[in-house]
């Protein structure tokens, strides 16, 4: 019990970045704009967090630079994709590209630094729950704070003007646009939602999960979180369920560890990104179901007039 | 000068780079009336509609609304002005219900009370007999009750003014016939119906007035009642145009194309799947298929052309089952494709006519151990752009660079000259100007003439009606049994496209 | 007000003036960086874009760093014009490497011609194995390459650590994570003798005429644009989508493969965990930068290899981070699509909504 309720918790935590990247893409997506440069804004993030959090001293200094970093790097990719209607899969891999450059030179001098980290606050009262109490409620703040993103994000879409307004320019860009809706700002909009969220993803990593900076640490989460999203079909309930299923399996060579199962640790390391590849199988094989959710205009660049 | 003025435009220039679409047009819509504007495609009639509805800004001149100049800047001032739009490729969102489709364009005030907004839906909608359900989802309702929605949409908006463009081409001939009662219970009640059509019967039989535009420009305004449709679309089109094919009589000869049973289940959500199709073709004759859009057509091609390969049923050409071949083989049988779609499926946009050549005609030597034969992929689009009088420049202009017209004859003149034995060809005249249309239907009449067999699949009923030795129609996946056109009554094939084909009595009326 | 607008017809001038403009902005760029870092501008781009190709050696090793990005690029290249959006060059870069390193370890003692071609043969095959997969996976099971063949790559680089870690590892290598040195037999040899320039160049410089003959000549080739600019022309045409996936998957796989078992067969002689900087990502720039074409991958391969000898450059000469060339590349190709958009669109002053008077109209020009 005492075993599976710390794995709960683990599990919870290595979920938590996924949950908030993904949250943010799949707003994005919703909005019709499929953003390959999570894995880049999560960079950014993470290392304007760290830098902003070891020079000011302040956690909550670095999660605000973080969220102002992902924002960043997401207008830059709006300013190509939304604006200059560019081809969406280059210019998101244009981000992840110039992200992991840019965050890997800024952090260069940071390497090996390190701050202490956001740490574990209990909720009273719910965190007396038998274990769900300690899996849920006696975590660190920005495990808070990603469900109630997820909560707000699932109210927003089903129950909000705005969610409708997502949804329709999401479907269709071009009868949005002749019912008068304002195209380019909603996904702007998304697509700076998604760019925070991505840099509160990175922000996590770099403050709570491992409280330090190396390149490229956010090993592939960011590309994970696009699978979880399609893997979700755009609804974020499913969202929560995949981000904490692949974090289970991205903690599972540490479980078998500690059950004293010995292997390569190099081998187990792959899960994840195994996992990856078995959920789009098994999501995929059948693309009707996929299409029925799918964002119909997702990838097609718009431009107004004409 | 007897009623109020509704909408007085004057000297309307709108400019794109490279064509002046609108140039210094005058129109004027009184209360209470409904006024045509015609013209062919790209004469103006879109653009000057979106400057009314305020999608796009005109470059010159005035607008008065109700007797006071305004400017028109967007669609929503548009809506509150009481200016409304019935689009024709519908601007509705599948995903979304009826009612929170009419929500988005209402303000949010209005649009909050979800209950109160169900309510006037219903009121609505039962008031000009146009039954609607605001809890259904619009991926569920047929293309004439999607149009319903956008005509609600624009009553719950108490517009005054109500555009509709090309509303009748997606209806059978019944629901055209419920459209315009509904219309002229509108009309009587005051509200003015700016009507966009290309069809002269329908204009004369419903429109107190209309306005004729020909590239850019007003050439003529009538009373469509007093004057023959010939009239009309002589301003139309202008005296050097031929308006009409001469068909002669066909001799059909064997049976070329046999198709039994035909199944095949869609795994699209929005797609459509087909039912136990039947159809048999012979030499020489031209079959058309009626339908509105959506109903199979599509699916229909493909699978003929062998895009999709069919569950179950049987497909032969000539005795030999073709129903396993991909589209090449089946090329290579003599099966020729004229897909709706000319840029995009039928030729590449940013590809030359050249190149476009070897798309489909690959199999006519062009193509020698791998590699292309560049000189006689050019002999070969210069003869199809020769004999088929497509006006372009040179065989090196791009697919995307040609007019509508001139596109769709280099295509069917590219499967022509491949001496196919079949032809499918879909909506082979949609959106091309009358003198192309003339030249595309003498080159099918050319081949059928040859002895090939044609599928003509359109929503054209005038053109089902002349150029086809027989009929049937597409509902919902199921192919109506198939009636000489001089046997088939129009009352007769509107049931049929609306899936009653029970009722099959072949009506004995003269064509 | 600026406003983009369409153009009539797209500029086949900006198609490529845009890669050049792009390098003059990263240079921009760069030059404010070194000012903002307090380092001399001058002799910092000197040393980023001079002073590595100023002699024979540096010609040489930028000959070196050139070879796996033609390579990759030429793969990639057949991928992209058919829009197949394949990331995994790296992947299959690695496995190149891996699978030509079991084949020379295995074969570490034969001697003869025929070890050399067997090993690249190996590389090759084990490189289109893993593109194979990512084939299988899209045409089969449906699923987005874009994201299996990036997971790919994270699982052919642990599958190379643990190899390098675990059954490939010297054991008198002082606990090293490396192989042993491989036979002479399984090297390449040297280009330009006292050089460490070796075949590889030759390899990549072949599979650009290879790629050149594709597109411009042959059917194929043609098909693979079709499926690229239009796949429902391509349905339509009955040019098999899936015929034609697997033949650029594995194209890709193929000389991705060879560039990695070309890389360890050549400079480095042994199976290192470092055997990519990142070849295989560079190699997405390279594409793009060189305009899906040939030549253009030729020029850009050249130029992306510097950025690779120039950040190792400014490491040693100015002390800064060697995630300059990341930084580099990066901005590179976020200037070249940007300036890209300007093929299609171009800029002009926006006029006001509606004009009535003639004088309005004669101060804008005939615009």
């Amino acid at each position: 019990m005492e075993l599976l309720t710390n794995v709960l918790a683990a599990t919870v935590v290595a979920g938590t970045p996924l949950l908030l990247v993904a949250l943010g893409e799949l707003i994005c997506e919703r909005s019709g704009v499929l953003n390959l440069g999570q894995e880049g804004m999560m960079l950014m993030g993470a290392v304007a967090g760290f830098v902003a959090a070891l020079t000011s001293g302040s956690l909550v200094v670095g999660v605000a630079a973080a969220i102002l970093a992902g924002i960043g790097m997401s207008l830059l990719f709006a300013f190509m994709a939304v604006s200059l209607a560019a081809n969406q899969y280059a210019a998101g891999l244009a981000l992840t590209i110039f992200g992991t450059g840019l965050s890997a030179f800024l952090g260069a001098g940071f390497v090996g630094q390190s701050i202490d980290g956001f740490s574990r606050v209990a909720i009273p009262f719910l965190s007396d729950i038998p274990v769900l109490g300690r899996v849920l409620f006696n975590q660190d703040p920005l495990v808070y704070l990603s469900l109630i993103a997820f909560v707000g994000v699932a109210v927003f879409l089903r129950h909000t003007r705005g969610g409708l307004l997502l949804r329709a320019v999401g479907e269709d860009p071009e009868a949005a646009n002749a019912n008068g809706l304002k195209v380019l700002t909603v996904r702007y909009l998304a697509v700076a939602f998604g760019g925070g969220m991505a840099g509160l993803a990175g922000a996590y990593l770099s403050l709570a999960y491992t409280p330090l900076w190396t390149e490229n640490m956010t090993a592939g989460r960011g590309w994970i979180a696009l699978a979880l999203v399609v893997f979700a079909t755009w609804r974020p309930e499913r969202v929560v369920l995949g981000a904490y299923l692949f974090g289970a399996a991205s903690i599972l060579h540490l479980v078998l560890q500690g059950l004293g199962w010995t292997s390569s640790t190099e081998l187990l390391a792959m899960l994840p990104y195994v996992v990856t590849i078995l959920m789009l199988i098994l999501l995929s094989w059948n693309p009707a179901r996929t299409r029925l959710n799918t964002p119909l205009s997702l990838g097609q660049p718009y431009r107004p007039g004409r | 000068m007897t009623a109020a003025l509704r909408l007085k435009l004057e000297n309307i220039v709108k400019e794109y780079p490279g064509c002046r679409a609108n140039d210094g047009i005058d129109l004027t819509v009184e209360a209470g009336e409904i006024h045509a504007l015609l013209g062919e495609n790209g004469a103006g009639k879109s653009t000057l509609m979106k400057v009314i509805y305020g999608v796009v800004q005109p470059d010159e001149g005035r607008m008065l609304w109700n007797g006071h100049e305004v400017r028109v800047t967007s669609p929503a001032q548009a809506r509150s002005m009481g200016i409304g739009m019935v689009f024709q490729h519908f601007s509705l969102f599948e995903t979304l219900t009826v009612a929170e489709n009419i929500a988005l364009s209402l303000p949010p005030v209005e649009a909050r009370d979800r209950k109160r907004l169900d309510e006037r839906i219903r009121e609505v909608s039962e008031r000009y007999g146009m039954a609607l359900d605001p809890r259904r989802y619009v991926s569920t309702l047929s293309v004439g009750e999607r149009q319903r929605v956008e005509i609600v949409r624009c009553l719950i908006q108490e517009s005054t003014l109500l555009i509709l463009d090309e509303p009748t081409s997606v209806l059978t001939p019944q629901e055209v016939s419920s459209l315009f009662a509904t219309l002229r219970q509108l009309a009587s009640e005051g509200c003015s119906i700016l009507f966009i059509s290309h069809k002269l019967e329908e204009v004369r039989n419903l429109c107190h007035n209309a306005t004729v535009l020909r590239q850019g420009r007003v050439s003529g305004d009538c009373r469509p009642a007093e004057v023959s449709a010939n009239d009309i679309a002589r301003l139309m089109v202008g005296n050097d145009t031929p308006i009409s094919t001469q068909v002669t009589a066909a001799a059909p000869g064997d049976v070329l194309l046999n198709v039994r049973a035909l199944e095949w289940k869609s795994n699209d959500p929005f797609g459509t799947s087909l039912k136990k199709v039947a159809l048999e073709l012979r030499k020489g004759e031209i079959v058309g298929i009626a339908g509105v859009a959506g109903n199979g057509q599509d699916e229909l091609l493909k699978a003929l052309s062998g895009e999709i390969l069919v569950d179950t049923g049987s497909i032969s050409l000539d005795g030999k089952s073709i129903e396993n071949l991909s589209p090449d083989q089946r090329r290579d049988l003599g099966v020729a494709i004229v897909p709706e779609e000319r840029l995009g499926r039928g030729a590449v946009p940013n590809m030359s006519l050249a190149d476009n050549a070897l798309l489909t005609a690959s199999g006519q030597g062009l193509v020698g151990r791998g590699l292309i034969r560049f000189g006689r992929v050019r002999e070969y689009s210069q003869e199809v752009i020769r004999r088929f009088g497509v006006r372009c420049n040179g065989e090196n202009s791009t697919a995307g660079s040609l007019s509508g017209g001139n596109l769709q004859k280099y295509i069917i003149g590219r499967e022509a000259l491949q001496k196919p034995r079949l032809l499918v060809a879909s909506h082979p005249t949609w959106g091309v100007d009358v003198g192309s249309a003339v030249a595309i239907h003498e080159a099918l009449v050319q081949l059928r003439d040859a002895g090939a067999a044609v599928v003509l699949i359109s929503e054209d009923l005038d053109e089902l009606y002349q150029l086809c030795n027989r009929l049937g129609a597409l509902c919902e996946g199921r192919l109506s049994p198939l009636a000489p056109t001089s046997e088939l009554s129009i009352e007769q094939l509107g049931q049929w496209m609306a899936g009653d084909f029970e009722s099959a009595e072949v009506s004995h009326v003269a064509a | 007000m600026l406003l983009l607008e369409r153009r009539p017809v797209d500029s086949a001038l900006m198609r490529w003036a845009s890669p050049l403009l792009a390098l003059v902005l990263t240079i921009i760029t760069g030059f404010c960086l070194f000012l903002a870092m307090g380092k001399d501008p001058v002799e910092g781009l000197k040393f980023f874009f001079i002073t590595p190709i100023s002699d024979l050696m540096g010609l040489a090793e930028l000959g070196l760093k050139m070879a796996p990005l033609l390579l990759c690029a030429a793969g990639l290249t057949v991928c992209y014009r058919a829009k197949i959006w394949n990331i995994g060059a790296e992947g299959h870069f690695l496995m190149g490497a891996l699978g030509a390193s079991i084949m020379a370890v295995w074969l570490v003692n034969a001697d003869g011609f025929w070890v050399l071609p067997v090993v690249l043969l190996s590389g090759t095959l084990a490189g289109m194995l893993w593109a194979g997969v990512a084939s299988g996976l899209k045409t089969h099971l449906h699923c987005n390459e874009i994201l299996t063949t990036i997971m790919l790559n994270y699982i052919a680089l642990n599958l190379l650590l643990y190899v390098v870690h675990g059954p490939l590892k010297d054991p008198y290598g002082f606990g090293f994570p490396q192989s042993v040195m491989f036979a002479d037999s399984a090297l390449l040899p040297a280009l330009i003798p006292g050089t460490r320039l070796h075949l590889g160049l030759a390899f990549g410089l072949l599979a650009a005429v290879v790629v050149w003959v594709l597109f411009a000549r042959s059917f194929i080739g043609f098909q693979l644009n079709v499926v690229g600019q239009d796949h429902r022309a391509a349905a339509f045409a009955g040019f098999g989508a899936r015929r034609l996936t697997w033949f650029a998957f594995l194209v890709g796989g193929a000389t991705a493969g060879l560039a990695g078992a070309s890389e360890v067969t050549g400079p480095i002689g042994q199976l290192v965990p470092q055997v990519s900087p990142g070849y295989g990502y560079t190699a997405i720039i390279v594409v793009f930068l060189g305009r899906m074409h040939a030549l253009g991958i030729v020029v850009a391969s050249a130029l992306l290899a510097l950025t690779f000898i120039g950040g190792e450059m400014l490491q040693i000469a100015m002390n800064m981070p060697k995630a300059v060339t990341g930084l580099f590349q990066g901005l590179l190709l976020f200037y070249l699509l940007t300036c890209d958009a300007f093929i299609h669109y171009r800029i002009r002053l926006k006029r006001p909504a509606r004009q009535t008077t003639m004088a309005a109209k004669t101060a804008l020009g005939e615009a």
